[in-house]
C-alpha cells in the first residue's frame, strides 16, 4: 500500500518500499532512495538506451516500458532495471556486403519467425513501429527499415518480450548502416569539394591563417562576409 | 531426445494430442486412404493410417516417427478421409509437443547466408513456423 | 468489383516480383486495377493447425483490421499460401466469438475486428466478379495451339471448406487456360504438393515430387506449366534445372505465373519470362523480358 504525502510518493525497487520526493525522475528517485547506478546509466538525456526500465503500477497488472532517466516517477511504481539485453550482434564488413533485398534476413533469419504480435512496439520507450520496421525487413525493404528505425536507441527492450527472439534493434542498425553505403544519394558537392581539396585549392588560404597572429585573426574574423 | 523421454511418464498423450488437435483418433476405422493418396509417405517410417493406429493405442513412441516433420501439411488425408478426420492436425499436435519444449527441429543458426540467399522468404517463414517454437 | 484491397505477401515485392507485375498489368488492362493493403504485415505462409494457438492468427486478424479500416469489403490476395492461411484463419476466429474477442482484446493498439471482411484469390475475382467471356474479348494476342498444363498444388484447393474450387476434379484454371485460347493439359500430379517448405531443411524432398509433377506434366504433352504460388515456382523451377540436362529430345517447359500467360495474351507487361517461352510465342510483344 502506498502512502503518498503532497510531497513524496513510494516507489518499489525490486521489491522494497521507498518514500522519495514527488517530481523526480525514476533514476533520480531511485538514487535519492540510496541506490548508485554502476550499469544501467549513462547519458541521463533519453539518448543512450542504457537505463531501460520496466515497471508497473500498483493493482495494474500490465508491465510498461520506459527510460529511468526520461520517465518521472509515479506513486506505487514497482521498478526494475534492464542495464544489458545478451542479444547477439552479426559479425559482417559493411564494405563486403552485397546489399541486396535479402541481406537482412540472410543475416538474421529469425526475423522470418514475426508473428505480427506488436510486443515489440509496445515495448519501445521512443514510441517506434517496431513491428513495421521488422516486416519492412521481411520483404527486403532496406529503405523503409532504416527510415523507420531511426530513432533507435538500442536499449534493447524489444528483444527481451519479443516471443519469436528477434534482434530487431542489432538488424534495424545494419539497415540504417546499409542503408548510408549503399543506398542514400551521394552528395555531388561533398565529392566536388573533396577534389579541391585533394587538389590543394585552400591550401594557401590555410597556411596564411595558421601564421597569423590573434589580433590579425580577430579583424579578419570581425570582417568575414555573413551571408 | 532425451528431454522426450519425460513422456514416458505421461500419462495423458493421446488426450494431449486429441487436445491440441481436437480431433478424435478414434473416428479412424484403418481404410487407408490417407497413406495411398499421401505425397510424402514413402519417406515415413510409419506410415500415416499407422500412425494414428498408434495414436489410437495410446503408444508415445510414435513420436519418435519422422513422419510429423515429414508431413508437409498438404491436406490430401484430410480431404479424403471418410470419416472426416484431419490427420494433418494430429501431425500437427505431435510437431508442437516437442516444439514447445524447445526442441526445434531446423536450427536457425546452421543455415548459412547463401543457402537463405537462394530461398523466398515465405520458404523460410514457413519452415520456421513448422519445424521452430 | 467489390471494395477490394490487395493483399501482397512478402515474396511478391521481393522473388516473386514477375507474378505482381504482370498481375497488377492485367487488372489495369480490364479496368480494375489493384490497390495495394496499407500497413499490410505477413500473413504467416502456413495456417497454425492447433485449436489453442491464437498468436499465430494474429497476423490474420490484423490485416482484416486494416482491411476494414479502408472500407474494403474483401482482401484479394495472388499468393495461394497468403490466400490459404488468411483464410482459414478467418474462418477460425469467426467461428467462435470467445476467440474473436480474445484476440481483439490483445490487441487493444487496433480497434475491434468486426468479422465482415472476406479473403479471396485473384482468380475468384476473375472468375465470379470480372468472368472468363470479358476477359477472352479482350484477348488481342490468342495462344492458340499452346499447350499449357495448370499446376494447382495444394493451398488453392484444399481444405475443401476454403477451397476455390473442388479438390480432386478442379476446373478454374483449365477454363482460364481456354479463355486465353490455349489449350489445356490434364496430367495426373495436377494438385500434388511439390513439397513446399521441405525446400530449407530437406531439399531431396522438394526436387523428388516436383521432378513427379514435371515429368507427368510433359508425358502429357505440356509445353508450359502455371501456377500461382510463388513457393512452387520456386521448388518447380529448381527441380526443373536438375532435370533439363536428362531431358530427352530437348524436350522443354516453360513454367510460369498464370497471371504471366494472361499479360502475354492481353499484350500487356508480363515480368520475367524463360527463354523457353520465346520459341513458344511468334513475334515477340515488347512486353516480354526473357531471361535464361
Amino acid at each position: 500500500m502506498s502512502t503518498s504525502s503532497e510531497n513524496t510518493i513510494r516507489i518499489y525497487v525490486m521489491g522494497s518500499a521507498y518514500e522519495v520526493p514527488r517530481g523526480l525522475t525514476i533514476m533520480n528517485a531511485m538514487e535519492h532512495a540510496g541506490w548508485r547506478f554502476t550499469r544501467g546509466a549513462g547519458c541521463r538525456s533519453g539518448f543512450c538506451g542504457a537505463c531501460s526500465t520496466v515497471y508497473r503500477h500498483e493493482g495494474d497488472y500490465r508491465l510498461r516500458f520506459v527510460l529511468a532517466c526520461q520517465t518521472e516517477a509515479e506513486d506505487g511504481m514497482y521498478l526494475v532495471q534492464l542495464p544489458f539485453t545478451p542479444a547477439p550482434r552479426v559479425s559482417y564488413t559493411l564494405a563486403e556486403l552485397n546489399p541486396d533485398e535479402n541481406v537482412l534476413l540472410q543475416h538474421y533469419p529469425e526475423i522470418a519467425r514475426c508473428v505480427s504480435c506488436n510486443t515489440c512496439t509496445k515495448a519501445c520507450p521512443q514510441d517506434i513501429e517496431v513491428m513495421d520496421y521488422v516486416q519492412a525487413a521481411l520483404r527486403g525493404d532496406i529503405a523503409q527499415t532504416a527510415s523507420l528505425s531511426f530513432d533507435c536507441i538500442q536499449c534493447g527492450l524489444c528483444s527481451m518480450r519479443c516471443p519469436a527472439d528477434i534482434k530487431h534493434y542489432h538488424m534495424a542498425q545494419m539497415a540504417r548502416r546499409i542503408y548510408g553505403r549503399y543506398m542514400s544519394p551521394i552528395t555531388e558537392h561533398l565529392e566536388d569539394r573533396i577534389a579541391e581539396i585533394e587538389k590543394g585549392v585552400y591550401e594557401e588560404e590555410l597556411d596564411a591563417l595558421v601564421k597569423m597572429t590573434r589580433s590579425e585573426l580577430e579583424d579578419i574574423y570581425a570582417a568575414r562576409v555573413v551571408e | 531426445m532425451s528431454a522426450l523421454m519425460e513422456l514416458e511418464h505421461f500419462a495423458g498423450f493421446r488426450e494431449r494430442v486429441e487436445m491440441l488437435s481436437g480431433e478424435n483418433v478414434f473416428a479412424c476405422y484403418q481404410c487407408g486412404m490417407c497413406t495411398a493418396g499421401c505425397s510424402f509417405a514413402d519417406e515415413m517410417d510409419v506410415l500415416p493410417h499407422q500412425v494414428i493406429r498408434q495414436l489410437q493405442l495410446n503408444n508415445w513412441k510414435v513420436l519418435e516417427s519422422n513422419a510429423k516433420w515429414i508431413c508437409a501439411s498438404c491436406l490430401n488425408c484430410q480431404t479424403r478421409c471418410p470419416k472426416g478426420v484431419d490427420l494433418s492436425k494430429l501431425m500437427e499436435a505431435m510437431r508442437q509437443i516437442y516444439l514447445r519444449q524447445q526442441l526445434d527441429q531446423v536450427e536457425i543458426t546452421q543455415l548459412s547466408a547463401d543457402q537463405i540467399r537462394c530461398l523466398p522468404q515465405i520458404a523460410l517463414v514457413a519452415s520456421f513456423r513448422k519445424k521452430t517454437g | 468489383m467489390n471494395n477490394t484491397a490487395y493483399f501482397p505477401g512478402c515474396s511478391l515485392k521481393a522473388e516473386a516480383g514477375d507474378y505482381e507485375r504482370s498481375a497488377a498489368a492485367v487488372m489495369e488492362a480490364l479496368g480494375q486495377p489493384l490497390e495495394e493493403l496499407e500497413r499490410w504485415t505477413c500473413c504467416g505462409t502456413v495456417y497454425s493447425l492447433t485449436d489453442d494457438d491464437l498468436m499465430h492468427q494474429m497476423a490474420t486478424v490484423r490485416n482484416l483490421i486494416r482491411a476494414q479500416e479502408c472500407g474494403a469489403e474483401e482482401i484479394v490476395t495472388l499468393c495461394s499460401m497468403c490466400f490459404n492461411t488468411l483464410k482459414r484463419s478467418k474462418v477460425f476466429i469467426e467461428q467462435d466469438a470467445a476467440r474473436l474477442e480474445t484476440v481483439n482484446a490483445f490487441m487493444d493498439e487496433e480497434p475491434d475486428y468486426e468479422g465482415d471482411v472476406e479473403v479471396v484469390h485473384l482468380l475468384e475475382i476473375l472468375r465470379d466478379q470480372v468472368g472468363f467471356e470479358s476477359i477472352e474479348g479482350r484477348v488481342t494476342r490468342p495462344l492458340s495451339g499452346l499447350r499449357v498444363a495448370p499446376y494447382y498444388g495444394c493451398t488453392l484447393l484444399r481444405p475443401r471448406e476454403i477451397g476455390i474450387d473442388e479438390p480432386d476434379t478442379p476446373t478454374i484454371l483449365q477454363d482460364f487456360i481456354r479463355t486465353l485460347w490455349a489449350t489445356p493439359v490434364e496430367f495426373a500430379f495436377q494438385a500434388e504438393c511439390c513439397g513446399t517448405y521441405q525446400i530449407v531443411d530437406a531439399p531431396e524432398l522438394v526436387l523428388e515430387k516436383s521432378h513427379r509433377i514435371l515429368n507427368s506434366a510433359m508425358r502429357a504433352g505440356a509445353e508450359i506449366m502455371i501456377t500461382s504460388c510463388p513457393l512452387c515456382m520456386h521448388n518447380l523451377r529448381l527441380a526443373y534445372e536438375e532435370l533439363r540436362s536428362s531431358l530427352p529430345d530437348k524436350r522443354e517447359l516453360s513454367i510460369v505465373y498464370w497471371t504471366q500467360l494472361a499479360a502475354i495474351a492481353l499484350e500487356v507487361e508480363t515480368g520475367e519470362l524463360p527463354t523457353s517461352m520465346g520459341k513458344l510465342v511468334e513475334g515477340l510483344p515488347t512486353t516480354m523480358e526473357l531471361v535464361p
